[in-house]
């Protein structure tokens, strides 16, 4: 059998990363409950195993999500992964063709120039070296690529990078010299035994001509392999724990694997997929117009994973899920943010809030539920009162003189088990009502209904709830202005994909004028109530940019259909702010003689002289 | 005694001095906003929280002020975070963070952490 003492670094190195990684998966699978266990078992001999070998191909190997977002991105992560995947590969193909029937030790492909120098004597050896050569090139393309992304990110799409921490450059830093030390020793024993092909025949024979190849092969050997081992033993404990992880999160994720309100292994997988590549960073509404640059997802996930989270960290986020919406390893940051809030508040739950409801329950067809932020607006709540008594419909108000709030702001602060106290009583209220269809004018209350109560009932949004109703011609609306801009809340549209339903409705009393920035792009209107920590200053930029990003200055009304969003926007707002539902009352009334009635209070107004003016 | 037709009354004032401030300096050391609070109550007001149960952030702020620890332990967590104090406070205080912190502080007093 071929050896060489400076093997012993990467074979070292390798053992090393190989039995860490199998006793880390080994773990996170046997603290796997019952349940997911099974998935993983009837996973692995079904249809979906191969659905998730497609997807490690197209994503963990061609990184197919970033070149949607940016081709040289996407060309720099390709060449290095997939680069670095095939040169091991064909490196292996080449140890068969040229060693049948010997067992082959890891080190042999990869140091095969060594063992091997002028392989002249061996079948394809010309195709061998050309494919060697020309996927050499290929990685050195890349690291030469990520070097210049350091230097200058923008031409990547980027604006910002991730701030690495010391163990990541140590590691990045042994990457960067892997594939140029293996070049510096191929070239050298291309010099001095010959053989070689376009890149390390031509390099060996430049080098050689001003320097002495048969000293300097040797140690080049030794550093590549030193190199590579460093980078092995490195691995785990950096950021490029994610090549394997993000593999096993693929296939746990086609298994029917998800994030739950605990933390399991399926989170520990994808706070270990995170490769920090810093996509996320440029989404971040708080970075680039609130200025707060520590708190986003790739720095989150790395606090988590080195167990360093501080609460101001944790709950300095608006939850808008932009960050996931863009990350290319998919991780759903929003759920782990979540269940990391929770953690951090273990108070057991008590019962201090009374949860005496204050109005009982009434059978109706319909429930309204306003939410919190709605009484806040109450043309909101008349304007539903109106359309509800006008359409005829046997609605309850639920929530009419103050009621058990929705849970999700309890949720937000980390207090799960609380939150499961009101929305188990405010389940009962629905139930008892015998109603067929919920409808809630907040979208934080419409996600929490859609997403934790387990109703059986139809949870809509009054601007579902209303396009229907306009549908069913049950109001009739008439056109009011020209041109309207509408403002998509964060968990109307990127949660529960609710965007086509209001625009139609707007659609028919308004000329909607389209925005770069809507639907899945949509901006947090800074009032976002998943954020404990930013300043009313953070706040007040966010909402100014969002708001001049919509181009709202150019339509004679901006619609939304959150009261959140609402108020935010009434702030900064040159034309008036309307929520959906009073746009379709004030459409309703257009061609209706409104009667006035008389004003029984006066406000008495200071009658001032005038002043003579000059 | 000479009957001066007065007399010197008892001292009844409260030392709040001699309270220990602890909530409040570890909310301010988080949230330094707590100290634009002018105690004007529209919080309180609007409040859902307060709909059915005694809660009242200008009561806690005011008690964390003095150091009074009793009435903020019973009371601090009745408060839902539905955040409507934020939009109805002219000062523009992060109120919630500074209820997020109390609740913080007095599981810290409760483990001895501070």
């Amino acid at each position: 059998m071929k050896f060489d003492p400076f093997v012993l670094p990467f074979t070292l190195g390798l053992i090393f990363l190989l039995g860490y990684l199998a006793v880390k998966y080994t773990a996170w699978f046997t603290s796997l409950d019952r349940n997911d266990k099974s998935k993983v078992m009837t996973g692995f001999f079904s249809l979906s195993l191969i659905r998730a070998v497609k997807e490690v191909f197209l994503e963990s190997l061609l990184h197919r999500r970033i070149f949607l977002r940016n081709r040289l991105l996407g060309f720099m992560h390709m060449s290095l992964a997939f680069g670095w995947f095939l040169l091991i590969l064909v490196g292996n193909v080449e140890g068969r063709v040229y060693r049948p029937g010997e067992i082959n030790p890891p080190y042999i492909p990869i140091f095969f120039r060594f063992f091997y120098a002028n392989p002249e004597a061996f079948p394809f050896h010309r195709v061998f070296s050309f494919a060697m050569d020309l996927l050499l090139l290929l990685v050195l393309s890349g690291v030469i690529l990520a070097l210049v992304k350091r230097i200058y990110s923008r031409a990547y799409g980027m604006k910002r990078t991730t701030k690495l921490m010391t163990g990541d450059r140590f590691a990045l830093a042994a990457l960067w010299f892997i594939f140029p030390l293996r070049l510096l020793a191929e070239s050298f024993t291309s010099a001095y035994y010959g053989g070689g092909d376009f890149l390390t025949g031509s390099a060996g024979s430049l080098l050689g001509n001003v320097l002495p190849a048969g000293e300097l092969y040797y140690p080049a050997w030794w550093a590549y392999s030193l190199s590579l081992g460093i980078f092995f033993a490195a691995l785990p404990f950096s950021r490029y724990m994610h090549i394997p992880t993000e593999v096993v999160l693929i296939f746990s994720r086609h298994f029917g694997m998800a994030e739950t309100n605990k933390r399991t292994s399926f989170t520990e997988i994808e706070i270990n997929s995170c490769s920090r590549c810093g996509i996320c960073l440029d989404a971040c509404q708080l970075s680039f117009a609130g200025g707060i640059r520590n708190v986003q997802s790739a720095y989150q996930l790395k606090s988590i994973r080195y167990k360093s989270i501080q609460p101001n960290e944790s709950l300095n986020c608006l939850m808008c899920g932009r960050c996931a919406s863009v990350c290319p390893v998919g991780i759903d940051i929003s759920s782990i943010r979540m269940i990391t809030r929770n953690e951090m508040n273990g108070r057991p739950p008590d019962a201090s809030f009374s949860l005496q409801p204050v109005s009982k329950t009434r059978k109706s067809d319909v429930i309204y539920f306003a939410g919190c932020m709605t009484h806040q607006l109450p043309s909101i709540k008349k304007a539903m009162q109106t359309i509800f008594s006008r359409a005829g419909i046997n609605y309850w108000f639920m929530d009419e003189h103050g009621g058990i709030c929705c849970g999700r702001p309890m949720m937000l602060a980390g207090h799960r088990e609380q939150a499961n106290i009101m929305i188990e009583k405010n389940r009962q209220l629905i139930l008892e009502s015998g109603a067929s269809i919920l409808v809630t004018s907040c979208p934080i209350c419409y996600k929490v209904f859609a997403k934790d109560y387990n109703l059986n009932i139809r949870v809509m949004h009054h601007s579902q709830y209303l396009f229907e109703l306009a549908e069913k011609k049950q109001i009739i609306l008439n056109p009011l202005y020209e041109s309207a801009v509408y403002h998509d809340p964060c968990e109307l549209s990127r949660d529960l994909r609710v965007y086509n339903e209001p625009r139609a409705l707007v659609g028919k009393m308004a000329g909607l004028i389209p925005s770069a920035y809507e639907k899945e792009n949509t901006l947090c209107c800074g009032n976002s109530l998943a954020n404990f920590f930013a300043s009313n200053d953070v706040r007040l930029s966010i909402t100014r940019d969002a708001y001049e990003k919509l181009n709202a200055g150019d339509a004679q009304v901006l619609v939304t259909s959150c009261p959140m969003c609402r108020k935010a926007f009434e702030k900064v707002s040159g034309v008036p702010v309307k929520d959906i539902a009073e746009l379709v009352v004030k459409s309703i009334h257009k061609n209706e003689q409104q009667h006035v009635p008389l004003q029984k209070k006066k406000i008495h107004t200071e009658s001032r002289p005038l002043v003579m003016q000059e | 005694m000479i009957s001066f037709g007065y007399k010197i009354q008892t001292d009844r004032q409260i030392d709040f001095d001699s309270n220990n401030r602890r909530i409040f300096e570890f909310v301010k050391a988080g949230e330094p906003s707590i100290d634009w609070c002018m105690s004007c109550g529209t919080c309180a007001s609007a409040c859902t929280a307060a709909i059915t149960t005694e809660y009242s952030l200008r009561r806690l702020i005011i008690l964390a002020r003095r150091g009074e620890e009793e009435e903020i332990l019973n009371s601090v967590h009745r408060c839902r975070f539905c955040g409507k104090c934020i939009n109805a406070c002219p000062r523009g205080v992060n109120t919630r963070n500074i209820i997020y912190l109390i609740q913080l502080a007095v599981n810290k007093i409760a483990k001895h952490e501070i």
